[in-house]
């Protein structure tokens, strides 16, 4: 991601939290087949910040499409209409967040948000206009500007009243509960950079109601007036108050304020001092002399209802914050580092032999703490897959509408956590299968009916966490594959490595990760044209995990994938061969033992093998391998490690074990990757006592002896 | 900001670290230099050319050593109390460089530097300048880019490995 200015970084981050929130509720509500009071106003407040901020901005293009959106939807809030196409306007929705998206993306790649949303903007106002002709309302007249001046005509102080004062007048009762009552003067500097300064000053009105008596403040429409964020930039945000606080609790409540950078407080003898101070008379007056097209409303409903934003948003914000993710990826590599420094020391040769009781009560705290800073660490990159699967709903229903088919998605254990790094590299391969399971899965309404088959399929992915690793299934009780026509495709391609009979069906499922694999004679939007099943390959690689795919004729198929939890700390068993140290994954370790006279022997081309579970199974002597001195000769002499990977066992000979260890994998040095086919070593590690050992992986080292 | 690595960059700019391999007098650009640092235990790296003698633990950092004796085609010297690794980065990429011994940082304008002759010796090639000192010395300057670059190096190590399997089978 580019670098970007703290204000956009801002901003996109909030405006993407938006869009996600409002796709959610969109498709919910279309699923539910209405729009509630609540969602209306959820996507409501939603677009309305976006416009706001956007246009704070300068983004022209998003906040226009933004406000015509908005003003969908102030339409449905404040009169109801009867006739509502749900699906049209989700599809609205949608495809405003969709532009938005797409603009995001720009942003987060540092280019300008500069592609233009006036069609869309026309379309949704088009929309509007049809559906306020549909319910029988005028279509010219603006609503906002209708709805102002109506309950200001019949009775303008009233109105007026609510609006500007946040709590009714009391001071005497103020001053009978508290004896005594102080008025102060504030004036508030805003960070501009941490934007949305208004919705900050709002907060600060929030937070004084309860504790103040009287309250005014300029500019006094923070949210409603669009130039108000521009003089508290300038200007500060200026309050005057009367509260039973003293000083100090008042600058307290006033500091808590976010992105505060100046507080100007300073008692005041008599709210006569005040150079704003209107009565209750003054202000009705002002209201109705202003006549502006923005303020009173009825008091059921409130103009989009800040508060309510202020509790969800603000108070979200003090229990959560946003990190970088490479900031944690850093502290991760210091735990890393932490956890090899702490066997420097507790297994430090100096030390080695020595009675140390103290010594070691202290290292063993150590340890502890280690070891649970470590699970913190680890669980700070942990987040729920739940955003990833829900992204999926909106894939089944793009595609169910425009296929003419009929699905639900069924998400379960998406509270399951994954490393960062897995949510990310996870939602393009999920979206090719479930792509994939609709398009090629889920039949026909009329062909399921005749199977005896509900109308509506079903795609259920879940997560599970099992063992050092997550599973996750997409299962469909679609048509499942057809293995003859994959193993006709397979055999055009010529990818068959041995005699077709010889195929278990998993093997000829499997044939659809192969690159450009496609039975589809047709090319579709979605699939067919045979990318994306092996991009799903790449990428499960990439986290280390693998996939499976299997499939019932008639009933459906399920693609199961696995990852491992993390990537970073593995156990391994740490291996002396001559001078050097190696450590093998404690996961690809069946078993060792010393090996006898007569276990081993010679194969026709000469390779040591000896028999495991019944089969023959080759050796390979790590110090011939990598050509090292010194090693033990006599198989007699050494240790032999039975290793498994991908079904094939190996037996690896070295001179002894040392002991398994938590390791933290680091790369090999590109410079040396760069220049070998290291053979067999994925990485290297940092062992207690200072020195280096490699990783081996068996399954590579494998692939070496085949060729 | 930019103004000030521009400076720093003036300031190191002609600046030379030498260091000495056998009897001669190398210099490397002091810009590259990270650190120099006694030699550490060295893990050695199956299936490299030999001038790489494997990678060393600096603080938790992984970095490859290569013996700029063997690199050159010298003849391999034990290691001593003397023996130095200079710790470059090049490209964001560091390496640890193996050699006799240190001795200082020189200021080398490019007045006082001549083209090396054009000999096939491949080690040469390695050569950017030579520097010329005041009391008749003089310095070869090394050109870590070519040094260091990938390219060049799978080369190399192609013609090693080939020899290599060569000995296995004699």
């Amino acid at each position: 991601m580019a670098e970007n200015e703290p204000m956009v970084e801002v901003f996109i981050y909030e405006t993407r939290q938006f869009l996600e929130q409002l796709e959610q509720v969109a498709l919910a509500s279309e699923d539910s087949g209405s729009f509630q009071p609540e969602d209306v106003n959820e996507v409501f407040r939603a677009m309305h910040t976006i416009k706001g901020s956007a246009a704070m901005m300068l983004y022209d293009e998003i906040s226009h499409l933004a406000h015509a959106v908005e003003d969908i939807f102030f339409y449905i809030r404040e009169l109801h209409p009867e006739k509502i196409d749900v699906s049209a306007v989700t599809d609205i929705v949608l495809t405003a967040v969709d532009f938005m998206n797409g603009e995001m993306d720009k942003l987060d790649s540092g280019a300008q948000p500069d592609a233009s949303s006036e069609e869309l903007q026309k379309s949704t106002h088009e929309f509007l206009r049809n559906f306020k002709l549909e319910n029988g309302h005028d279509p010219d007249v603006d609503l906002r500007k209708a709805k102002n001046k109506t309950p200001k005509a019949a009775e303008p102080a009233e109105p007026a009243k609510q609006q500007y004062f946040i709590q009714a007048v009391k001071p005497e009762e103020v001053k009978t509960e508290t004896g005594s009552s102080h008025v102060y003067k504030a004036v508030l500097q805003f960070d501009p950079e941490g934007g949305m300064v208004e919705v900050r000053a709002f907060g600060v009105i929030n937070r004084l109601e309860d504790q103040a008596s009287e309250l005014h403040y300029l500019p006094e429409k923070i949210i409603e007036d669009e130039t108000a964020a521009d003089t508290i930039i300038k200007d500060g945000f200026k309050l005057w108050f009367t509260t039973g606080l003293g000083v100090e609790e008042v600058r307290k409540l006033l500091d808590e304020t976010m992105c505060l950078t100046g507080l100007e407080l300073t008692e005041l003898s008599s709210t006569a001092e005040c150079e704003y101070w209107p009565t209750p008379k003054q202000k009705a007056a002002q209201a109705v002399e202003e006549a502006s097209p923005i303020v009173p409303v009825k008091p059921e409903a409130k103009p989009w209802p800040a508060p309510m934003k202020q509790a969800g948003h603000e108070g979200h914000e003090s229990q959560m914050i946003s990190v970088r993710v490479d900031k944690l990826d850093r502290l991760m590599e210091l735990v890393g580092e932490m956890v090899i420094a702490e066997s420097m020391v507790t297994q430090n040769p100096d030390i080695r032999g020595m009675e140390l009781s103290n010594f070691d009560k202290a290292a063993r705290q150590l340890h502890k703490i280690n070891g649970e800073l470590q699970d913190r660490v680890m669980a700070l990159r942990m987040v729920p897959l739940e955003a990833t699967f829900k992204k999926m709903n909106r894939i089944v229903r793009d595609m169910t509408k425009k296929l003419g088919k009929q699905a639900k998605l069924m998400l379960v254990g998406a509270d399951t956590e994954v490393d960062k790094n897995v949510t990310e590299h996870i939602g393009d391969p999920l979206m090719h299968i479930i792509r994939n399971s609709i398009d090629h899965g889920i039949e026909m309404p009329e062909v399921r009916k005749e199977a005896g088959k509900p109308e509506l399929g079903t795609v259920v992915l879940s997560a599970q966490n099992a063992g050092g690793e997550v599973v996750i299934r997409i299962e469909d009780d679609g048509g499942g594959m057809n293995r003859d026509r994959i193993m006709k495709k397979a055999k055009e391609k010529g990818i068959l490595t041995k005699p077709e009979e010889e195929y278990t069906d998993q093997e000829v499922y499997s044939f659809i990760f192969a690159p450009g694999f496609s039975t589809k004679e047709q090319v579709t939007e979605f699939s067919g044209r045979g990318v994306g099943m092996d991009v799903v390959v790449s990428n499960i690689k990439a986290l280390g995990g693998t996939i499976t795919v299997d499939s019932n004729p008639g009933k459906g198929s399920v693609t199961i994938i696995r990852i491992p939890l993390t990537l970073a700390i593995v156990e391994g068993m740490c291996i002396k061969v001559g001078g050097s140290g190696y450590t093998i994954p404690i996961s690809s370790i069946r078993r060792s033992f010393r090996p006898e006279e007569g276990d081993v022997f010679l194969d026709v081309s000469g390779q040591e093998m000896f028999m495991e579970e019944g089969s023959p199974c080759p050796i390979v002597r790590l110090h011939r391998l990598y050509d090292i001195d010194g090693a033990k000769e006599q198989l007699t002499e050494g240790i032999l490690l039975v290793t498994e990977a991908d079904d094939h066992y190996l037996g690896i000979f070295a001179d002894e074990l040392v002991g398994v260890q938590q390791i933290v994998v680091k790369p090999v040095p590109g410079y040396i990757q760069a220049m070998t086919k290291m053979t067999g070593i994925t990485g290297c590690t940092i062992l207690g006592d200072g020195s280096i050992s490699l990783i081996i992986d068996p399954g590579k080292l494998m692939g070496l002896l085949v060729e | 900001m930019d103004e000030e690595l521009l400076q720093e960059e003036d300031t190191q700019k002609d600046k030379y670290l030498t260091f000495t391999l056998g009897e001669e007098l190398y210099g490397i650009d002091i810009r590259v230099v990270i650190e120099i640092i006694g030699i550490l235990p060295i893990t050695k790296v199956p299936e490299v050319p030999d001038y790489v003698r494997g990678i060393i633990n600096l603080r938790g950092k992984i970095i490859p050593v290569i013996d700029m004796r063997l690199r050159f085609g010298r003849e391999f010297r034990p290691y001593t109390d003397r023996t130095c690794v200079i710790v470059i980065e090049v490209k964001e990429v560091l390496l640890g460089l193996i050699i006799d011994g240190v001795s200082e940082v020189l200021s080398i304008p490019e007045g006082q530097t001549v083209v090396p002759p054009e000999l096939k010796a491949a080690s040469n090639r390695y050569i950017r300048n030579i520097g010329k000192l005041p009391d008749s010395k003089v310095v070869l300057l090394l050109d870590w880019e070519k040094l260091f670059d990938v390219e060049e190096e799978k080369m190399l190590s192609g013609m090693n490995e080939e020899r290599g399997t060569e000995d296995g089978t004699v």
